[in-house]
This record gives C-alpha cells, sequence and structure tokens, in this order.
C-alpha cells in the first residue's frame, strides 16, 4: 500500500465531538477551530512526529483521529 | 433566428405537465431497449462524452466501466431521484413525466455492470414523481430484469448525496457516511453500488438506441450533448428546459423572459455553485467541461436569475441559513461552523453585523472546506465565497454603515 511507509492523519468526522486534546497534544499538526474542533494540516506525517502523531490518535476519547498510511491514489 | 427550447430529446413527445407518458407510448415512441447494443453500451457511453447529471459531472462511462471491471460481488444500481436541491426541479420533472426512459437506463446500467438489484430512490416530497415511477414499473410487470424497487427518500438537501441514499436505503438513516469504504466497493447491503442521476440514466437509455454520434451532434462548445436545467429568478419562464449544452445564460435567460437589464447577478449550480455578475457571465456557455475550466460549476443545472432590485446579501444569507439547517447534524465543523456562518451572514444583510463579522465570515470561509463526512459545508463556502466577490461592496456597505443599495435604504433604523 504505502510504499516507504509514510502516514498520514485523518478525522473520522462522524465520530469527532470536538475535545480537542489532539489539538493541546500535537499543535505541530494540528490546530483547534473556536469550537475546539481539529484543523489538520495537510499532507504526510514527518518522521519526527509520527510517535506524538500516534500518542495523540491513541488519546482520542472518540478514536475519530486515526493515523494511517497514505492511500497509494493520494500518492504523487 | 432559432426556436426555443433549441432540442428536445429527454422531454421530446407529449408535452411536459400532462400525465406521465405510458409505456405503450414510450415503446411506440423510442422502441425497446435494443438488445445488441446493451453489450457495447459502456464503449459507447465512454464515445458520447456524457458527464453525470447529479452535480458532480463525472464521466458516465468511465464510472460504469469501473464498477463492471470490479473484482468481485454482485452489484447494485441507484437511481438517484432525491432532487433535494431547493431551486432544482429536472429530476422531478423528468421522473414525472418520462418515468420509462428513467428505468430504461437503470436497466441498461445493471446489465452493463452486471447488478443483480435496482433502487430507484425518488425524493418522497416529489409526489408526481414519485407516483408516475411506482406506476411506470407496474406496468412493466413481469419483463426479463434485476428485481427492482422503488425507496422514497425523506425530505432533505443531504438525502440525495450518495452515502446518505445508501445509508438510508440500508439502515432509514439519510446522513451521509464516512468514506473509505467507498460505495463501489461496499455501498446497498455491503455490494459494490453504482449510484446515478435518475437525468444521467435517462440519457443513456437513448444513447443505447440511437448512439453516441447522434449523442454528440448537439453541443455548441466543449461538452458534447443536451441537458436540463431549471430557470428560477427573475424569468416570466421559470422551470425546466432541455438545452444544447454551451448555450449561452443570455440566451436561456431570454429564452426564458429575462432581459441583461433586469438580471443583476446569476447563481450557476444551485446552492452548492457560485455567484458571478450578470455581465460576467451573460455570454458564457452552459457547458460542464468549460464551467469548470473557468472554476464554475454547471452543477445540477440551475440557472438562477437575481433581479435588480433584489439584495444580493439578502439572497445569499437566506441561502447559507437553508445550507446550515440543511446539515446532517453529525460533524462538528458543519453543525457549529456553517451555523456559525449563516447566522454572521443573516446579521450583515440585517444591518445587525458585530464588529468582526466580516473577519469571521472570512475566517471560518476559508477553514471549513474538507472538514466532513460529506461535501455539504465545501458546497455552501463555495456560495458564500463566490458571494463575497461578487457582492463584496455590498457585503461592506451592509456590514460597517448599515445601509443597502439595492434597496435604497438604511438598515438600523427599526
Amino acid at each position: 500500500m504505502s510504499r516507504n511507509g509514510e502516514r498520514r492523519l485523518r478525522v473520522d468526522w462522524v465520530r469527532c465531538d470536538g475535545y480537542g486534546l489532539c489539538g493541546d497534544m500535537l499543535p505541530e499538526l494540528i490546530d483547534l477551530d473556536e469550537w475546539r474542533f481539529p484543523i489538520l494540516r495537510a499532507g504526510p506525517v514527518d518522521r519526527d512526529l509520527l510517535h506524538d502523531a500516534q500518542r495523540a490518535a491513541d488519546c482520542c476519547p472518540m478514536k475519530a483521529l486515526i493515523l494511517e498510511p497514505v492511500p497509494a491514489d493520494r500518492r504523487r | 433566428m432559432r426556436t426555443y427550447p433549441i432540442t428536445q430529446r429527454l422531454l421530446a413527445g407529449t408535452p411536459m405537465g400532462g400525465a406521465a407518458e405510458r409505456l405503450g407510448a414510450h415503446v411506440a415512441r423510442l422502441g425497446p431497449l435494443p438488445g445488441d447494443r446493451r453489450r457495447d453500451i459502456i464503449p459507447s457511453l465512454e464515445a458520447s462524452g456524457l458527464l453525470g447529471r447529479g452535480g458532480a459531472g463525472f464521466p458516465v462511462g468511465r464510472k460504469w466501466r469501473a464498477m463492471a471491471e470490479r473484482r468481485h460481488g454482485d452489484a447494485v444500481i441507484v437511481a438517484n431521484g432525491a432532487e433535494g436541491e431547493p431551486a432544482s426541479f429536472k429530476d422531478r420533472v423528468l421522473m414525472a413525466n418520462r418515468p420509462h426512459l428513467v428505468i430504461d437506463g437503470a436497466i441498461l446500467a445493471a446489465e452493463a455492470v452486471g447488478a443483480g438489484e435496482i433502487v430507484l430512490y425518488v425524493g418522497g416530497e416529489h409526489e408526481a414523481a414519485v407516483a408516475a415511477m411506482s406506476r411506470a414499473l407496474m406496468e412493466r410487470g413481469d419483463e426479463r430484469r434485476p428485481p427492482l424497487r422503488i425507496v422514497t427518500a425523506p425530505v432533505g438537501y443531504v438525502a440525495g448525496e450518495a452515502t446518505a441514499a445508501v445509508h438510508y436505503i440500508n439502515a432509514g438513516d439519510a446522513r451521509p457516511t464516512t468514506t473509505p469504504p467507498r460505495m463501489s466497493e461496499r455501498g446497498v447491503d455491503g455490494r459494490p453500488t453504482l449510484v446515478q442521476n435518475v437525468e444521467s440514466l435517462a440519457y443513456a437509455a437513448l444513447i443505447a438506441r440511437f448512439g453516441e454520434d447522434w449523442y454528440r451532434t448537439a453541443g455548441r462548445s466543449e461538452t458534447p450533448g443536451t441537458g436540463l436545467i431549471t430557470v428560477t429568478g427573475a424569468a416570466e419562464q421559470q422551470g425546466v428546459r432541455e438545452i444544447e449544452l454551451g448555450t449561452t445564460v443570455g440566451e436561456v435567460a431570454a429564452a426564458s423572459g429575462a432581459g441583461s437589464h433586469a438580471v443583476q447577478a446569476v447563481v450557476l449550480g444551485g446552492y452548492f455553485g457560485t455567484w458571478a455578475r450578470a455581465e460576467d457571465v451573460w455570454d458564457l456557455p452552459l457547458d460542464p467541461a468549460g464551467m469548470r475550466a473557468g472554476g464554475l460549476a454547471f452543477g445540477c443545472g440551475i440557472v438562477g436569475l437575481l433581479p435588480e432590485g433584489r439584495c444580493g446579501v439578502t439572497a445569499t444569507a437566506e441561502i447559507m441559513g437553508f445550507m446550515a439547517d440543511e446539515s446532517a447534524g453529525q460533524c462538528g465543523p458543519c453543525v457549529y461552523g456553517l451555523r456559525a456562518l449563516g447566522d454572521a451572514t443573516a446579521r450583515v444583510a440585517r444591518g445587525r453585523a458585530e464588529a468582526d463579522d466580516l473577519d469571521r465570515i472570512e475566517r471560518w470561509t476559508a477553514q471549513l472546506p474538507g472538514r466532513g463526512a460529506c461535501h455539504h459545508p465545501d458546497g455552501a463556502v463555495q456560495l458564500l465565497a463566490s458571494a463575497l466577490d461578487v457582492f463584496g461592496d455590498e457585503f461592506n456597505r451592509h456590514a460597517r454603515m448599515r445601509r443597502c443599495s439595492v434597496t435604497r435604504s438604511r438598515l438600523d433604523v427599526a
């Protein structure tokens, strides 16, 4: 699937309830809007942030933040 | 001088607004779906250049081929006639008048891609369409075809969104679902599902009979063929027309009894579309490919004519309020962000803007798109962004001076 192991963050918007923990934990990649819903920085996650990104995904109370391989059709 | 409507294909036959065409009349007029053409309908559709008419404008032939070449599973066809877009009438008019063309197209799709079931998803509030489609189904009796059922769609703008349609058919819940999985892989009853707008299906049924070359004889610009549009607003004759694609906005307006002097701005593509100044688009061909290249959308074919003397800010606020009301209520950015955008726009329109409302509108407009299970907020935001461009001075005047120059009124006096 993902040739060189690139991963991205994705939000399951139906699940997300706007707790905003992800934005607090990972401000490098996630802004929060006025209602504490995430605004993700586009593109694959930098290698040195992968660990923090996984931790943010694990801590989401709604399991709405997903760290996943970049799908093949999204790659150049 | 040409007479309008320029061309009649889907709407040929007895005039609209009477009774639905019966099976006998339909077959007498067009003949049955020819058996020998069904096998090569996909190449024929690809060569025809037919684009989907639900709004996205995806090539129909390519969509069918992708489904036909799937690896496994018995597929399902959903003929989408929910038509939740309030400014659009073309799908309900088509179904109410030419139900057998739609059913022909759905059967054709099922045979072409190897589908074992067809669902006709018809907007429940379009009563004439539901009645015509049900009766048409009864008339067709026990012909050889996959099982076919009607599901009436609930009222609502997003009920016609493709994943919402599948969700409703599966679980009675007309709210969009998160993708993946894609419907082409797991849709109705977990089976690969092709969701196609009813107008697209009806054209496919004509192309199966008369061929791609016939279809391509029409079309005055980039996109070949003909299409249904709905004309609304400052026109004496509002309603559904079939046009040769590439017909200009001005020609459509003139044919509908609206002169250029009477029209201030035009909304193209519907509530999901864009505003443009009348003078900028008067000579614009209504052509899906050309419009897309120009950053506009043919969408589901709406040509909304805003009359002189009607405030564009207020018209936009009404649409934004409607779009916020029509949120399925699932995704936070849509529930809160779109609502906030609608409220701020309404305050501006009424001359009750708060100090930073214009800045808020700009910020929310930038941060809302792409943050939801479906594209409902994206469409609303695109419309608002175009309104800020076309009516920018008026937005400023409403917000800062609390005046409307169109209605020549002060807004801050009770």
